[in-house]
C-alpha cells in the first residue's frame, strides 16, 4: 500500500563543548553556531523516505519556527522528502519557541488542514523529544488532538498492508525490546539509532533549492509553561592529572586501573 | 485536602530504583508548599503488592488502579487512567519520575486533561497562587531552564536521579491506607498495548560495565576500534563511542554515549579520540573517574577529565593492553 507519511522536525542550534548564553540569559548565544535538525527527527525523516521507497507513496515534512527553519525543510527535501510545510508567526524569530501546548495546537491544526485538502496521513512521525527544549510531549499532544494512537521511543518500524494497514514498532527496554502493534493511521515518536540517515546527493541539493515550501501562518493558543531564562548546569572544576605522553604512559595508565581496583 | 499524586512506575509488578524518586519529588513539592499529602498511584493489579511499603516513602495513601486493559504497560491506557484521577480528585499536582514511561504517561495524561506539563524538573523555586516557578533541564541535562507553570493541577516529571529515592526519614514505620479504584477506560485505550517482548542476551553491557573504553572520531575507522575492543575485553568492560562514530557506521548506535545515546556511570570512562562536546559529556559525566586520551592537549575532554594522556590512541592503547598482559603473567 502506498503510504502518506508526515514528519515533524525542529531546527536547533548545534553547540560545541559548552552552551554559551546571551548576557541576559534569555537565550543561547548562537552567533558562532551551526544549526541542525534534532537527531531523533533526522532519523524520522530517513525512516519516512525508506518506508516510501519500500511501499510507495510520499513523505512530507513540517516545521513550526522562524524563517530560518526553512533550511531544515530543504535539507529533508534534499534527502528525499517531496513536500514541505512551514508554519510561522511574527513572534517566532531566532531561537524563540512556543509553549508545547501552542506548538502542538498549531501543528495539529496544520495537519488537519493538509489532510482535508490532500487526504489523511497513514503515519506521522515525531522525535521522541526535541534536542533543545526536551519537552517530551508535542507528539503526544498532536496525536491526541487528531484522535490517533502514539507510542514514543521507537527504534524499529515495520508497516504491513493487510486489514487496512498496521505498524509494528519496537522500543528498547532494560532487557531487550517491547513490541507494539498499531492500526493505521498512527503516530510514532522515534529515537536516533532507528536507522543511519543518508547524506544529500548533489541532484537532491539542487532539487531542494528549487522546491516550493508551503507557508502557513498560525496563531498561538495560550499555554501554561512559560520559559523565563536559562542557566548553565553547574560544572565541576577538575584538576586534570597528566599521566604522560604517548605509549610511554602505558605503565602509568595500568597503575591507575590497578589503583581503582579494576585490573 | 489537596494531594500530590505520585505515579509509581513498575513493569509487570516489578519496580525500578528510579520508581521511588517520584515519591521523593512529591515530598519536595510538599516541602515547597504544593499540596498537603501524598497519594501514590499504582496502576494495574499485577503491582498491588508494591503498595505495602510506600508509606515509608511519605505516601499517606495508595490508590490501586484496576482495569482489564491495565495488566501490562500501555501508554494510552495508563495516561487515560491518570487523567481520570485528575478529573475525579483535582489534585494539586501529579508527578512521575522522568523516565521514558514516566514522561510518556504524563504527556498523555496532560494532553487528555488539557493541562500544561513540565518534564524533567530539578527544583521548585517558589510557589504562587496558581503558578509554580521551577527549574527543569533542557539539552539532555546541559542547560537549566527557569520557567513558570500556570495550571489548576501541576503535571511534573522529576529529572532522574535528582530527587531522593530512599525511604523518608520522617516516615519510618509509617503505613499508607490503600484504596482500589476501577478505571473506566475508553475503548481506544487498548490501542497502544505491548503485544510482545524480545529479550536480548544480557552479559556485560554498556550501561552496567565498570570500565568503558570509548572512541570518537580520532579512532578513524571501524577497524580502528580493534585496540579499544581488546582493552575492554581484557578489563571485562564494554566499548562506547561518540555520535560521529555511529554516524560514520563504525559502531552500532547501541554503543553511543550522550544526549541521544546512552547515559552511563562506570567506575572508569576512558575517552579515546573524543573531543568532549557537551552532548557527549552529558552521557558520561556521571562516571566516577575519567581518563582522556587525545592528541590535542587543548581538547575539552582533556580539560574536564580527572586523568589525561596526550598522544595517539593507536599507539597508546596497544601498549596498555601489552602492559596488562605482562603484569598478569608475572
Ligand atoms: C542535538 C545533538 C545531539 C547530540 N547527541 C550526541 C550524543 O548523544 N553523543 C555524542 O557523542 N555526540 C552527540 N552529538 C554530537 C556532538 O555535538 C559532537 O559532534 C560529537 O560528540 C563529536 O564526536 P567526537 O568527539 O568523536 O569528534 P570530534 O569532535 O571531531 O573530536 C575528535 C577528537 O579526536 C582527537 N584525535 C584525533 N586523532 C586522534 C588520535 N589518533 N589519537 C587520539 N586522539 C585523536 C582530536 O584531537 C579530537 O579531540 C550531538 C549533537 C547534537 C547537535
Ligand atoms: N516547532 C516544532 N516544529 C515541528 N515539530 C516540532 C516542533 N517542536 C517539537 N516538534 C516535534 O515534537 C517532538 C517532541 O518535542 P518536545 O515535546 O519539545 O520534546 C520533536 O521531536 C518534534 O518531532
Amino acid at each position: 500500500m502506498a503510504l502518506r507519511i508526515l514528519v515533524c522536525v525542529k531546527r536547533v542550534p548545534a553547540p560545541g563543548a559548552r552552551i554559551t548564553l546571551t548576557a541576559d540569559h534569555s537565550a543561547i548565544d548562537v552567533k558562532n553556531l551551526g544549526f541542525t535538525t534534532s537527531p531523533h527527527e533526522e532519523c524520522a525523516v530517513e525512516e519516512a523516505i525508506r518506508l516510501v521507497e519500500r511501499h510507495g507513496g510520499e513523505a512530507t515534512v513540517l516545521t513550526l519556527g522562524a524563517a530560518e527553519a526553512e533550511e531544515q525543510l530543504r535539507y529533508a527535501i534534499s534527502v528525499g522528502v517531496v513536500k514541505a510545510v512551514h508554519v510561522s508567526h511574527p513572534s517566532l524569530i531566532g531561537e524563540s519557541d512556543w509553549d508545547p501546548q501552542a506548538t502542538a495546537a498549531a501543528l495539529a491544526d496544520t495537519i488537519a488542514s493538509i489532510e482535508a485538502a490532500d487526504g489523511a496521513f497513514d503515519l506521522i512521525l515525531f522525535g521522541n523529544e526535541s534536542a533543545d527544549a526536551g519537552g517530551f510531549q508535542v507528539g503526544v499532544r498532536v496525536a491526541r488532538k487528531l484522535g490517533r494512537p502514539i507510542v514514543n521511543g521507537i527504534k524499529s518500524i515495520t508497516v504491513s498492508s493487510g486489514d487496512g494497514g498496521a505498524v509494528t514498532a519496537q522500543r528498547e527496554s532494560t532487557s531487550g525490546f517491547e513490541v507494539y502493534n498499531l492500526r493505521l493511521p498512527a503516530v510514532l515518536g522515534v529515537k536516533e539509532g532507528l536507522n543511519l540517515p543518508r547524506y544529500p546527493t548533489l541532484p537532491g541539493r539542487l532539487k531542494s533549492k528549487k522546491a516550493e515550501v508551503a507557508a502557513i501562518v498560525a496563531e498561538p493558543v495560550a499555554g501554561g509553561l512559560l520559559t523565563e531564562s536559562f542557566d548553565n548546569a553547574a560544572e565541576l572544576v577538575v584538576q586534570t592529572t597528566m599521566l604522560g605522553t604517548g605509549e610511554d604512559a602505558a605503565p602509568a595508565i595500568v597503575d591507575l586501573i590497578e589503583r581503582l581496583g579494576l585490573l | 485536602m489537596s494531594e500530590v499524586l505520585a505515579i509509581f512506575e513498575h513493569d509487570r509488578g516489578v519496580a525500578a530504583e528510579t520508581s521511588y524518586q517520584s515519591l521523593g519529588f512529591a515530598r519536595a513539592l510538599l516541602a515547597a508548599g504544593v499540596g498537603s499529602s501524598i497519594t501514590a498511584v499504582v496502576i494495574g493489579a499485577e503491582a498491588d503488592a508494591l503498595a505495602h511499603d510506600l508509606g515509608a516513602y511519605g505516601a499517606s495513601s495508595v490508590v490501586l488502579v484496576h482495569h482489564a486493559e491495565l495488566t501490562d504497560y500501555a501508554p494510552e491506557a495508563w495516561g487515560e487512567a491518570v487523567a481520570e484521577l485528575i478529573a475525579l480528585r483535582s489534585p494539586a499536582a501529579v508527578v512521575a519520575t522522568g523516565t521514558d514511561r514516566g514522561n510518556e504517561v504524563l504527556a498523555y495524561a496532560s494532553a487528555i486533561a488539557d493541562l500544561p506539563f513540565a518534564a524533567n524538573v530539578t527544583e521548585i523555586r517558589s510557589v504562587g497562587e496558581a503558578s509554580l516557578d521551577l527549574t527543569r533541564v533542557r539539552w539532555g541535562g546541559s542547560l537549566l531552564e527557569q520557567s513558570k507553570l500556570v495550571a489548576a493541577s501541576y503535571v511534573l516529571s522529576a529529572a532522574a536521579h535528582v530527587f531522593d529515592g530512599d525511604p523518608s526519614p520522617d516516615h519510618i514505620g509509617a503505613t499508607a491506607a490503600t484504596e482500589s479504584v476501577d478505571a473506566t477506560l475508553p475503548s481506544t485505550a487498548a490501542r497502544t498495548r505491548i503485544t510482545d517482548r524480545v529479550t536480548l542476551s544480557s552479559g556485560i553491557t554498556l550501561t552496567t560495565a565498570a570500565v568503558v573504553v570509548s572512541g570518537g572520531r580520532g579512532v578513524g575507522s571501524a577497524e580502528g576500534f580493534a585496540p579499544l575492543v581488546e582493552l575492554a575485553d581484557l578489563l571485562g568492560g564494554a566499548v562506547g563511542c561518540s555520535r560521529v562514530v555511529t554516524n560514520n557506521g563504525w559502531r552500532p548506535h547501541s554503543d553511543q554515549v550522550g544526549q541521544t545515546g546512552k547515559r552511563i556511570a562506570p567506575e572508569l570512562y576512558i575517552a579515546c579520540g573524543i573531543s568532549g562536546a557537551i552532548q557527549h559529556w552529558v552521557g558520561m559525566m556521571a562516571s566516577k573517574h575519567v581518563l582522556a586520551i587525545n592528541t590535542d592537549g587543548e581538547a575539552n575532554m582533556v580539560g574536564k577529565a580527572e586523568y589525561a594522556v596526550i598522544g595517539d590512541l593507536h599507539k597508546i592503547l596497544p601498549a596498555v593492553s601489552a602492559e596488562i598482559r605482562k603484569r598478569r603473567t608475572q
